[in-house]
């Protein structure tokens, strides 16, 4: 792995820890107090800010940095996270997302969005805080992430590069240095090693040492965790003396420590023996530097057997390692496993494992059709297990799928920031709820729903939800509701965007329509149809086009969106009340349950969620309208009839319905329509393959697929074909067919 | 032999950072990506030395260098901590729950296996 994959790893990261941060921030909002919550908020931004910094994204880090100043006064309780100070992290929540997004693909935020926020953050920093304590924090230039700076305790830390010592030695002035130095057992304690530290110092220059062995007791009275040796060195090298000290930064608060220049000779005054300090005796066996030289023999003897004792203690508890250690390498490795549950997979792996699923899905149906045919008696072997097989083929095409479903959740959480943006830029007031954020579908449905997603709540903030004023004086909360919610509902993933706000205004959207042509000026349409016009091409009901919706972006673009992804959108509207669109998308865009008919000798499948049923039509029943158009009676209402053979030019003349079957499938205006084709040969499901990946567009058809028996069917696209019958056109054929 | 380090870290850039520096100082590494998986992953893994991060979920790395040094086994085990800025009152805590040194980020590669050869033999 190289860096540029750690920056890609980084990138990735952001994205969660953002969304993370998001939501975290948005539920502060809805007064959660939680620690925690404040806690992984804090924690996304610290996150970000350690990883930019690695990376040298100064940009990021400086943000970041007065971001998570301020939010760490909220975490110690300094800073109220109240409405207002929550709208300011919102927004930098917005900034830091393009400030990631920009280090990422390049560009650069406005300037003055971020200085002004970080005026903002600080402000919120400093105003609450302590003056003395915070404010030169929240105050210090954050683009220091390098910097050193000294605090009162005189903890600080000192960048530890031992380079270029070597060639400096002879050139610079030489000093000498006398350091003594007493461990306490807190150095010990905390895992530092005295011999480690010298070993350091030595690096320094030459030096010699002396160990003071004086308060070394009796070996029956020692405690063994205890500091009992100190050291004094004579150190000649070109460093300063706080480079000297930088040696001891990690045991600073644990020993006593005193480093002072040489006076000209300051040799011996105690009572202690100097020893040419060794370095490579450090690295054989650690204890011999603290072996003083003989003063009284009693002393040394117990200090030599101490020694030896410890050697061989920490022989044995090494050998005793080294084996533990293998024995629980796998431990390790279990733990390590056991505790990520989830594993990152190339997306590209994940498909041509779903393509080969895929194939076989198909090999099997072709397997089990050759069967069928040589095997007419239908009891072998063969059978039973080609049955089994189908079951584990479908098992293990179900597996795949839900590899690739992911929950809706990073699009919800997007569509948040919409809705702040384009409120505050309208001014208005709305609060997003979302539902179902973990409703799963596939990755490539959430991928492609979040364009036209955006677009809808876009339209809901600017049309929907009123003006606070208007809804106050409408008798209604002043701040407008919007609801995203997302469910499983049979198959299918249904997604709906509820707004509290005026509703479709049935009059405008229907002069709208007359006035651009949609529909004849005396047609008699119900509200439903009214409220769907919304989707007809070349529709927008705002007077003129805002900056929000988009220029000439209307919502028959987002059906479209919509309808590419084999899903169905529609509204519902209630005056006064708001509005709800329903989307129902599939899960998957791999597979399709279809059902298999035939049309003028060619194959087809229909796609299952389209049909609504089928049936056999009588002679009685059809009744003929206008000059090619033709009804069917169900139920007591009408229907009309479309020669599917006859729309894809399958055939010149229409066929006699009596001969056929009718599939009644739904379509997007909400109307029904009775499809006409010749006979039906079975239900099963297909793979779809992309007619455009492989040839072109071809109207009426939405891709193709491989049947049982090798051969190609198309896979009709019933809205088009729909669409196609009444020419494209909403003129009020439907209706009358309706009110008929 | 490979010296073992035990890296404790919830952000994944930041331990795929720390996994590239070490196996390329010749270290072996173990991670783990907060302070209970550290305590979990700890028993097994026989460190030389311990890194680990402040702010993480579930159990931060003063609770984190508190459990290790609680545990018999391990409690003379070095432990490093990876601090963002010069933050002295983070540092003193940590050093009072028993981190052994620190290093400062940003992360740079030299500084961090400058601080575990200090404190390693």
């Amino acid at each position: 792995m190289d860096m540029n994959e750690i920056k890609e790893i980084f990138f990735q990261e952001c994205e969660e820890q953002l969304a993370e941060l998001e939501s975290g921030l948005l539920k502060l909002n809805d007064g959660d107090r939680d620690p925690e919550t404040v806690n992984a908020v804090f924690r996304a931004v610290h996150s970000i800010k350690g990883g930019a910094g690695a990376f040298g994204l100064e940009e990021l880090v400086a943000f970041a940095h007065v971001f998570e100043t301020t939010l760490d006064c909220v975490r110690s309780n300094k800073l109220e996270p109240n409405q207002d100070v929550l709208k300011v992290m919102l927004r930098s929540a917005d900034v830091l997302a393009d400030l990631v997004t920009c280090s990422r693909d390049g560009g650069s935020v406005e300037e003055s969005r971020t200085r002004g926020l970080v005026k903002e953050l600080e402000a919120l920093a400093n105003g609450e805080a302590p003056p003395a304590a915070e404010a030169p924090k929240a105050a210090k230039p954050a683009a220091a992430p390098a910097a050193t700076p000294t605090d009162d305790s005189g903890f600080q830390p000192i960048p530890f590069t031992f380079d270029g010592f070597g060639e400096e030695e002879d050139a610079v002035e030489q000093f000498t240095y006398e350091v003594t130095f007493k461990p306490a057992r807190e150095l010990y304690a905390k895992g530092n090693e005295a011999a480690l530290l010298l070993r350091d110092l030595s690096r320094l220059g030459e030096m010699s040492i002396a160990c003071d062995t004086d308060q070394l007791p009796a070996l029956e009275s020692m405690d063994p965790e205890a500091s009992y040796f100190g050291w004094k060195i004579s150190i000649t090298t070109p460093k300063s003396e706080d480079e000297v000290r930088a040696v001891f930064e990690f045991a600073e608060w644990d020993c006593e420590l005193e480093v002072k220049l040489a006076e000209v000779s300051a040799d011996e005054e105690l009572p202690m023996v100097p020893v040419p300090f060794d370095l490579s005796a450090l690295d054989e066996e650690p204890a011999e530097i603290v072996e003083p030289q003989p003063k009284a023999v009693a002393a040394v003897e117990a200090v030599s057997s101490v020694a030896k004792a410890v050697n061989a203690a920490v022989e044995k508890k090494e050998s005793a390692a080294a084996a533990a250690a293998a024995a629980t390498q796998n431990n390790a490795v279990a733990a390590a496993s056991s505790a990520g549950q989830t594993i990152r997979v190339d997306l590209d792996r994940v498909d041509r494992l779903i393509n080969l699923v895929g194939e076989l899905v198909i090999n099997q149906a072709m397997l089990s059709q050759s069967v069928v045919e040589n095997d007419t008696n239908g009891t072998s072997n063969i059978n039973m297990g080609l049955e089994e097989l189908q079951q584990l083929t479908r098992e293990i095409q179900d597996s795949v799928m839900a590899i690739r479903a992911q929950p809706v959740k990073p699009v919800f959480q997007r569509m948040s920031r919409i809705v702040r943006e384009v409120a505050d830029m309208v001014g208005k007031q709305i609060r997003l709820v979302t539902e179902g954020e973990n409703t799963e579908v596939d990755k490539t449905v959430i991928d492609k729903i979040a364009e036209p997603l955006t677009h809808m709540i876009r339209n809901a903030v600017d049309h929907g939800i009123e003006s606070p004023e208007k809804r106050e004086a409408a008798g209604k909360d002043p701040e407008g509701t919007i609801k995203l919610s997302a469910k499983h509902r049979s198959g299918r993933i249904l997604i709906e965007l509820i707004d509290d706000g005026g509703g479709i205004n049935r009059e405008r959207v229907k002069q709208k329509a007359i006035d651009n042509d949609l529909i004849s000026p005396d047609a008699n349409l119900s509200d439903e149809e009214i409220d769907n016009l919304i989707f007809a091409p070349g529709f927008s009901t705002a007077d003129k086009i805002s900056d929000i919706s988009g220029r000439g972006v209307g919502m028959d673009v987002v059906k479209r969106s919509i309808q590419a992804l084999g899903g169905r959108i529609s509204i519902s509207s209630r005056p006064g009340l708001g509005s709800t669109f329903t989307m129902s998308l599939p899960l998957t865009l791999a597979v399709l349950d279809g059902m298999v008919v035939t049309v003028a000798g060619q194959t087809l499948v229909v796609p299952l969620t389209a049909i609504v049923e089928t049936l056999q039509p009588e002679a009685s029943a059809i009744h003929s309208f206008g000059a090619n158009q033709r009804l069917i009676s169900i139920r007591n209402s009408f229907c009309p009839l479309v020669d599917v053979g006859r729309i894809l030019n399958f055939r010149a003349n229409q066929a006699n319905p009596v001969e056929g079957v009718a599939l009644l499938v739904e379509s997007e205006g909400g109307g029904q329509r009775a499809l006409m084709v010749d006979a039906i040969q079975g239900q099963r499901q297909v793979v779809i393959k992309s007619l455009e990946a492989n040839y072109t567009h071809v109207p009426g058809i939405a891709a193709a697929t491989i049947l049982g028996d090798g051969r190609v069917a198309l896979i009709l696209d019933v809205d088009a074909v729909v669409g196609a019958s009444r020419g494209q056109s909403l003129k009020p054929e439907m209706s009358l067919a309706a009110a008929g | 032999m490979k010296k073992k380090v035990l890296t404790v870290d919830d952000s994944r850039t930041i331990r795929n950072m720390l996994l590239v520096t070490l196996n390329n100082a010749g270290f072996e590494t173990i991670q783990a990506e907060d302070g209970i998986e550290g305590l979990e992953v700890l028993e097994g893994c026989n460190p030389d030395v311990i890194v680990t991060d402040i702010n993480m979920p579930r159990l931060d790395g003063f609770g984190f260098i508190e459990g290790v040094r609680r545990n018999d086994k391990y409690r003379a085990v070095p432990i490093l901590v990876l601090t963002t800025e010069s933050d002295a009152e983070k540092k003193n805590r940590a050093r009072q729950a028993g981190a052994t040194g620190w290093i400062v980020k940003p992360f740079d590669p030299a500084k961090l296996i400058d601080a575990i050869e200090r404190v390693t033999a």
